[in-house]
């Protein structure tokens, strides 16, 4: 394992985000390896949702770049060509590569093919789960329907892509243990089975990157272990790269390859799950420092 | 412990009731007393002088207090504990009910005029089919036409009538000034609402729900007032008169050798074109519910009703909700279009005054109560509100009652905002209130209104 590293999928460099006065990430910069599961963890308010929000284009980041190369590695100097043209994105000889912070949110996910899920799940409550899953695939089959036209006078091709996405929901269903339910509402699933249902939805835009906000939030112990496995087979049999915030540490350790811990904006630590486990700064992040220490603290902040 | 023995005894209850219904009566009589008890009447000598009417305060303190005490004695009495019927149908149940209703209303406008026919007669027929018939078609595509903004998408449109303004006009000018007729308008009237569909989405696509709401009202307004006061173009408020009426195939429909009664050999009468019209406006209608329909499955549609249960979720899975949104505005306006360069037509004279926010609410009420994004339920609307109306106007036996002041006319607004609240109060979603998936794996279950959003823009 001493080669040279193979360029990451998602290269985060010096992002940072302020609202107002506040700044919300300071300075950040880490990648996710391609085909990796990397979480994201931190006390409440480190800012991991807006690193979220930050890569999947819902905000626009104060300053910073943000590089996905799905396909391959770019080309040596490709990214920094492209940072100079001021384009969102550029076909290289070997890989495409996007600046995810030019580009609007919809395209992040149509183009970049980056999907994500919600800490507070956002379903379509009133469509089945079957339309649930046939809206994720809403651009190939708006390309399939010539733009509406031809699916409007019922083209034969338009019938055949909507049999195939209905293939796909299938395949997700099955994956997710849904199918008997795939004809009700999802507002009217279990919460855990929501949790689920979104993950799935999220994997029919077939993404080369899949940012899960809190994937295990809510989930009782065993439904926890289950989503283990099915991230893990995600990872192994869809080749997608995984980015994850979570706080159950026991889905974090053991499904991870690679852990960043953020607080306050910054990054405080970065590796293993192991270095980062016995890394002194988080054990203070996450339990506050120790009482006879408070006086050495205050002292250094004073100074 | 049964319930009963829980309860207050009778007397205690009537005492409270009694005391609840003065409270009423009291509230009735702070609001009658400035309202009703004082009259100002210009005497012979043009003065304005003080009519007391104590008479009426009374008698709707009266009102108040018996109505009240006589409501709560009637909530009070025990009730029987059957089961209270679930707000709306069962899901199998509305949705067979919805097929049934579909294919026997469809056969029953097919042959509606042949029903005025033969049972008015071909005098009376004609106002039966145009009164009713073709009125309540027009609202009915209308209806149709707004529920793919509002019951579909989710946005909240107060200034739909903008888009038949735009249809009518389209016509109206285009007739006057080019000399097109009437079948080369109708297109071009749909596409020109489409366009200002367009042109009112772009500016506001960023606003939701009630901000979505008063903009889109003021752009209805604004078309008005443009129609008014451009009056080089539009001739004001006096309208446009003489928009050719539709032909037949080229064949008008009049009195003249060409005419289509003298064409197909027949005896000439009004009731031809009538009947024409009728059968246009219905093809119109159906061919709005038959291309909603089809929309509904396509990615188009499920990408709107999506947009309705949460903006973000769509743009995370990559949807143009900026295009989304926009389609939705074109398609809705273009068929509004369509319905006003029919409604040019069949009046043959249009004027601004027929485009005022009345119509806009009356097309946003039949939505709304048919049930946000229900076909059938929007169409049995648009017949009970439009044919409301016109039956109030046949009620002429009332005056007989009432004396001959009466007009029932006149309450016809006053009654459809105590239908309104009445069916908001027993169906708040509307009459339809199930949603229908546009694709299913085994079996196709209506969705109960509970889980489906309404839009916030």
């Amino acid at each position: 394992m001493m080669d040279a590293p193979p360029a990451p999928l998602l290269t985060v460099e010096h992002l940072s985000m302020r609202f107002g006065g506040l700044v919300a990430i300071d300075d950040l910069s880490f990648s996710a390896a391609r085909g990796d599961i990397t979480a994201i963890i931190g006390p409440n308010g480190a800012g991991k949702t807006t690193v979220f929000n930050c890569i999947t284009g819902f905000y626009k980041p104060t300053s910073g770049r943000i590089v996905l190369a799905p396909g391959g590695e770019p080309a040596a100097g490709q990214v920094d060509a492209l940072t100079a043209s001021g384009r969102r994105w550029r076909r290289g000889a070997s890989a495409t590569v996007f600046l995810l912070e030019r580009m609007p949110d919809y395209q992040i996910a149509a183009r970049a093919r980056i999907a994500r899920t919600f800490q507070n799940i956002r379903l379509f409550p009133g469509m089945t789960l079957l339309e649930n899953l046939i809206v994720a695939q809403h651009n190939p089959l708006m390309r399939a329907s010539g733009w509406t036209l031809l699916g409007l006078f019922g083209a034969r091709s338009y019938a055949k892509a909507e049999r195939r996405a209905v293939e796909r929901a299938k395949y997700w269903l099955d994956k997710v243990g849904l199918m008997d339910r795939a004809d009700d509402p999802a507002g009217d699933l279990p919460y855990g089975a929501q949790r689920r249902l979104e993950i799935a939805r999220a994997m029919c835009t077939e993404p080369a990157l899949l940012c899960l906000d809190e994937p295990a939030a809510g989930l009782n112990p065993r439904e926890s272990a289950e989503l283990t496995g099915f991230l893990k087979s995600i990872q192994t049999e869809q080749a997608t790269t995984i980015l994850l915030i979570e706080h159950d540490m026991s889905v974090v350790m053991e499904i991870s390859d690679h852990v960043i811990v953020l607080d306050y904006g910054q990054k405080i630590s970065d590796g293993t799950p192991d270095t980062v486990r016995n890394d002194p700064k988080v054990i203070a992040a996450y339990l506050g420092v120790e009482d006879q220490e408070v006086d050495e603290v205050e002292a250094e902040i004073a100074r | 412990m049964d319930a009963t023995a829980q309860r207050p005894p009778a007397s205690r209850r009537i005492a409270a009731a009694v005391k609840d219904a003065l409270g009423t009566a009291l509230v009735a009589l702070g609001l009658a007393v400035p309202i009703l008890a004082l009259r100002t009447e210009q005497d012979i000598f043009n003065e304005l002088v003080l009519q007391a009417r104590w008479s009426y305060v009374a008698i709707a303190v009266l009102v108040a207090f018996a109505g009240r005490l006589l409501y709560l004695i009637a909530a009070a009495a025990p009730r029987m504990s059957r089961p209270r019927p679930r707000a709306g149908l069962t899901p199998a149940v509305a949705s067979v009910a919805g097929r049934i209703f579909a294919g026997g209303g469809l056969v029953l406008l097919l042959l509606y005029p042949v029903l005025a026919l033969a049972l008015a007669g071909s005098a009376g027929a004609i106002k039966w089919i145009d009164n009713f018939g073709i009125q309540i078609l027009i609202y009915v595509m209308l209806g149709w036409g707004l529920n793919i903004v509002v019951g579909l998408a989710g946005l909240l449109d107060l200034g739909y009538v903008a888009f038949y303004a735009v249809g009518a006009y389209s016509t109206a000018l285009l007739v006057h000034n080019f000399g097109f007729g009437f079948w080369l308008c109708l297109p071009l009237a749909g596409i020109m609402a489409a366009f200002w569909g367009v042109m009112l989405g772009f500016p506001v696509l960023r606003l939701r729900g009630d901000y979505l709401a008063i903009v889109t009202l003021a752009f209805g307004e604004i078309i008005r007032l443009v129609l008014i006061n451009w009056v080089p173009v539009t001739n004001g408020y006096a309208g446009i008169s003489g928009i050719p009426r539709p032909t037949f195939f080229g064949i008008p429909f009049n009195a003249s050798d060409e005419g289509f009664a003298a064409v197909f050999g027949l005896e000439f009468t009004p009731l031809y074109r009538t009947l024409f019209l009728f059968y246009v406006i219905l093809a119109l209608a159906l061919i709005t519910n038959w291309v909603t329909l089809r929309l509904r499955r396509l990615p188009v549609g499920r990408a709107w009703e999506a947009l309705r249960e949460d903006e973000i979720a769509c743009r995370s899975l990559g949807i143009n909700t900026t295009n989304t949104k926009l389609t939705a505005f074109a398609i809705g306006a273009g068929f509004g279009g369509f319905a006003g360069s029919f409604f040019a037509a069949r009046q043959g004279f249009i004027s601004p005054e027929s485009f005022t926010f009345l119509e806009s609410a009356l097309v946003v009420a039949i939505v709304v109560l048919g049930g946000m994004g229900s076909q059938i339920g929007v169409a049995i609307a648009a017949i009970g509100m439009i044919g409301g109306t016109e039956i109030l106007r046949e009620l002429d036996w009332l005056k007989r009652v009432f004396g001959s002041d009466f007009e029932p006319a006149h309450y016809r607004m006053l009654l459809f905002g105590l239908a309104m609240v009445l069916l908001m109060i027993w169906r708040p979603r509307g009459l339809i209130a199930t949603r229908r998936p546009s694709i299913f794996l085994r079996e196709r279950r209506a969705i109960r209104a509970e889980f489906v959003g309404e839009g916030r823009g």
